[in-house]
């Protein structure tokens, strides 16, 4: 095994860097798809100052490597990268990446929207946003088990 | 026979981190919850029963008939929001 599949992290990460680790050693490569989600500066029409993202050391970890093992066995993928911030983020700041390579571009667009709906469903993160009215906990949202649902997959994360 | 507690986001804000629980043999998940429940207010409301909680037990989401071991560590906290 080369490089890590899965890192929780602190740090910002270099999207070029990772997608050219997908690259590295493997000629088979003719697609590589990348999502990168960030802290956006309003939420339920309230100004976000900044995030803080509280995770389950461990288990996180393993639940990411479980779910890559799921994406490689229902696509035809060559490899997937997922990289998840911790700690407190400030608007604009890049969240989580996911990045998969396949050989023809189709697999890698389905295993990264897939690996996004199960993400944002099963692996124990939790937001916490700061605006100028104080802090609060983010609620689970219904969209997103419904994201996981396309998959034939039950979420039980907002609505259980 | 022991578990491992862990609570997460607003309920470790609620009940701090966790410890070491004794619970009956045969316990269910929901065992422990209701167990906790009558610990005292904070308990009671942070794991009302109405309230939508996750658990986890030895690191993997698990439903909340699952019997616990000895020796497992169980987790609750409320739906994840990463990504």
């Amino acid at each position: 095994m080369g490089a890590p599949r899965v890192s929780i992290q602190t740090a910002d990460f270099d999207l070029s860097a990772e997608v050219a680790g997908l690259h590295r050693g493997d000629g088979g490569v003719g697609a590589v798809v990348s999502f990168v989600g960030t802290v956006r500066d309003v939420s339920a029409g309230q100004g976000v100052l900044r995030m803080e993202l509280e995770h389950y050391p461990g288990m996180t970890e393993a639940s990411i490597e479980a779910m890559i093992d799921a994406a490689q066995a229902r696509f035809d993928i060559r490899a997937a990268r997922v990289i998840h911030r911790v700690g407190l983020l400030d608007a604009g700041d890049r969240i989580v990446l996911v990045a998969v390579s396949s050989a023809h571009r189709g697999a890698c667009f389905q295993a990264c929207e897939f690996l996004m709906d199960y993400l944002k469903t099963q692996a124990p993160f939790w937001k916490k946003e700061y605006t100028p009215e104080g802090a609060s906990w983010v609620d689970a949202r219904a969209d997103d088990d419904e994201a996981l649902r396309r998959w034939g997959l039950d979420s039980g994360n907002a609505a259980p | 026979m022991k578990v491992t507690l862990r609570f997460f986001a607003s309920l470790r804000e609620a009940l701090g981190t966790g410890g070491m629980l004794d619970v009956p043999e045969g316990a269910t998940v929901a065992d422990v919850r209701r167990l906790l429940q009558a610990r005292d207010a904070a308990h009671a409301q942070a794991l009302a029963g109405g309230r939508a909680l996750r658990c986890a037990l030895n690191q993997v989401l698990c439903p909340d008939s699952t019997v616990v071991s000895d020796g497992a560590e169980l987790a609750f906290f409320p739906p994840v929001t990463g990504g």
